[in-house]
């Protein structure tokens, strides 16, 4: 093991500029993925007939294949039939439709926790469908889904070191270039990439305790 | 648009590859459920020091990417003098890693055993070993068993990183049939039918059970 | 408690939102974007290329000599990188008007005929399976498949491999098919790159690395714990590939590798990179 060898500055910085492309593709995914989940989630809680079932069926094949699957069709299959995407775009569309069906369920979930009498009194009481999700499901229900959000967040965040496999310059990929410097680099090396990934996720994970501790 | 081609010439690969995919998870669950009732043993013991141990690997394992600690078997140990195999260090990896979440499942389950039990078994005489394995566990599975599932599901999804080790599983040879034969599109396509084969009906179980166990409650 | 939920929920996606915007402003600089995707089918890709102004190029970032990235500067550096910047000038007048794409042997064929990039130069060996795949211009670099492995190994060349021997590849390459007709019943471990390969073969987890001599040697040099060994025991005659059909294309890097080999930019180019004058053809 050589420590000082493996941290020498420009392998930091170059650690560092993946760090850069980790978080840029997390954030977009998480944002991308959390709206296109609230959506599909709320359309398939709504029993929209046909769309409803149809979604159904694409978020249950996306739930049950690995990931690293999705990444590596998007970016090399896809092309083959007319899709084409960069690098960074593949993963952050294989990313967010992944993360997508995820939180859909998240979000599918919360909206059903709420008890069936709060909204029949909202309809009794002249509220129309779209007010009620609104104003009585919704704000309650998104409270709940705080806690396996933030985790599906982390997921998310984890989950971009696969895109190794298609050669995007995040960190674990960048990891991988300085490991391959010195046989004994690879224990620094990923010591030091998981306390990055820990920092980060950890961070958000207390976040998300203090956010429940504070509306509950 | 799909070439079947693809999968009756490589049937022996894709087979293969899918009974390895099998194997490493079905290992990986069974050691990750031990290693996860050690430490959700020591999460809630009462014995500070093992507290803390069992709170850090779970708060640091559930919070990296898992191809880390896969490699850290793979690449890493040997500088310590251990080898693993691809395969080995995948599926210990992959043990170690889902025995994290697998130990707040079962922390959480035992956890939803009123205390007066244990209060109860234990002014009866039951040492705090016959009070787990007599009174708490077998309730705490009831509620385990529909997140275990869950986490078998992820399991063998999250098997497929051992094609970055080189572990001879169902993805892995997706790649070195799609390079030996430059299709990708149909190559990937069967194999996401071999892992829809493997998920999809453990999703449609665990929904079920997760139904009678409400129903039940 | 709803209205507070509310703020909440909408400060939670502010925040969100603000920060991918910022990440998203700090990494134009360092991201691949889509800036350079390549023209579709439409006309000669040629065509296309010089109408775009930049020629689009794959080639790999983790193969010392040929195309590495420097973890010090952030630079690809290698006589393929060169030698795509010898091509952008000769086909569009000026060197810089390149952009270089990471590919790897079994990224680089989808990547070509999904329109990524115009064309690999990426330690491409020209193969008859892989001219039914893509066109293929003159070969631009003579390798041959050698072994890499610890110095003090007791393999010396590749008659000391047998089916007892665990090789390590990269998933897509030539030297896989070479050394299994060579050792029926070698054990072979491919990986999705050299450079995961080599940290297998630091790790212990096999006897010995296989595919051309050039790379094994830039591995050499990056590790002097490692050395190649034997003589080459095939021929891999490099190829820069294009998309298939795209004849004036391959004219025009054709023409180019000529002007290069006449006006001695090349020879200079061998040299830099390999250290030796070309063997004479």
């Amino acid at each position: 093991m050589d420590f000082a060898g493996a941290y020498s500055p420009d392998n930091l910085r170059f650690l560092a500029d993946g760090l850069k492309l980790t978080l840029y593709v997390a954030a977009v995914s998480i944002v991308l993925s959390f709206v296109f989940g609230t959506i599909v989630g709320t359309l398939r809680y709504m029993r929209v007939p046909v769309l409803s079932p149809v979604l159904a069926v694409i978020v249950e094949t996306l739930r049950n294949l690995p990931l690293l699957l999705i990444i590596f069709f998007i970016q090399f299959a896809l092309p083959e039939i007319g899709f084409k995407f960069t690098v960074t775009a593949g993963v952050i569309t294989a990313l967010t439709l992944f993360e997508a069906a995820m939180i859909s369920e998240i979000v599918r979930a919360g909206l059903q926790s709420i008890p069936k009498g709060q909204t029949e009194a909202a309809r009794s009481s002249g509220l129309g469908t779209y007010q009620t999700l609104r104003y009585i499901v919704l704000p309650q229900g998104l409270r709940r889904m705080v806690p396996p959000l933030v985790s599906q967040f982390i997921s998310l965040l984890k989950d971009t070191s696969l895109a190794v496999i298609v050669a995007l310059a995040e960190l674990m990929h960048n990891a991988q270039i300085v490991m391959a410097q010195n046989h004994n680099y690879p224990i620094p090396i990923l010591l030091l990439i998981a306390l990055v990934y820990f920092a980060i996720n950890y961070t958000l994970s207390l976040l998300s305790r203090r956010l429940e501790a504070r509306t509950t | 648009m799909l070439d079947f081609s693809i999968l009756t010439n490589h049937l022996p690969e894709y087979g293969e590859g899918f009974l390895n995919t099998i194997k490493a998870s079905v290992f990986a669950l069974l050691g990750s459920f031990v290693l996860g009732t050690i430490i959700a043993v020591f999460r809630i013991s009462g014995f500070k020091p093992l507290r803390l141990i069992g709170a850090a690997y779970v708060e640091f394992i559930r919070n990296i990417p898992i191809l880390i600690v896969v490699l850290f078997f793979f690449l890493g140990l040997p500088s310590l003098g251990f080898k693993l195999d691809g395969f080995q260090a995948g599926t210990l990896g992959l043990t170690v890693y889902t025995a994290a979440f697998i130990a707040e499942a079962i922390r959480a389950g035992i956890q939803s055993v009123p205390a007066g039990q244990t209060e109860a078994a234990r002014s009866s005489g039951m040492t705090y070993m016959q009070t787990m394995l007599h009174v708490v566990l077998p309730q705490a599975i009831k509620l385990v068993i529909p997140p275990l599932s869950n986490q078998f599901i992820n399991l063998i999804k999250n098997s497929s990183v051992l094609t970055i080790v080189s572990g001879f599983d169902l993805m892995y040879f997706a790649d070195i049939i799609s390079s030996e034969t430059y299709v990708t599109f149909s190559t990937y396509i069967f194999a996401a039918v071999f892992y829809l084969l493997l998920t999809l009906p453990l999703s449609f179980a665990a929904l079920a059970l997760e139904k009678r166990l409400a129903r039940s409650a | 408690m709803t209205k507070r939920t509310k703020k909440m929920s909408a400060v939670l996606l502010a925040g969100l939102f603000s920060l991918s915007a910022l990440l998203g402003a700090c990494s134009t600089t360092g991201g691949t974007n889509a800036s350079g995707e390549a023209a579709g089918s439409a006309g000669s890709q040629l065509d296309a290329i010089k109408e775009r102004g930049k020629l689009v190029v794959g080639v790999k970032y983790d193969t010392k000599l040929f195309g590495l990235k420097d973890p010090a500067s952030g630079e690809v550096q290698g006589f393929d990188v060169d030698m795509a910047h010898a091509l952008a000038k000769s086909i569009l007048g000026d060197e810089s008007k390149v952009e270089l794409k990471e590919v790897t042997s079994k990224t680089r064929i989808p990547m070509l005929n999904n329109g990524d990039i115009d064309m690999v130069v990426a330690t491409m060996t020209i193969t008859d399976e892989r001219k039914k795949e893509v066109d293929f211009s003159d070969v631009y670099f003579q390798a041959g498949q050698s072994l890499l492995v610890k110095k003090g190994s007791p393999i010396a060349g590749i008659d000391d491999v047998t089916a007892d021997t665990t090789v390590m590849a990269s998933k897509g390459a030539t030297s896989i098919a070479n050394i299994e007709a060579k050792v029926p019943g070698v054990k072979v471990l491919q990986f999705d790159n050299y450079q995961d390969a080599f940290n297998a073969l630091k790790a212990g987890q096999g006897d010995a690395l296989t595919t051309d001599d050039a790379i094994l040697y830039g591995m050499a040099a990056q590790d002097p714990n490692y050395e190649v060994v034997g003589e080459p025991f095939s021929d891999e005659p490099y190829g820069i590939a294009v998309k298939k059909g795209e004849t004036t294309l391959v004219e025009a890097v054709n023409k180019g590798l000529a002007d290069m080999k006449s006006d001695g930019s090349y020879n200079e180019m061998y040299k830099k990179w390999i250290g030796k004058e070309p063997a004479a053809e």
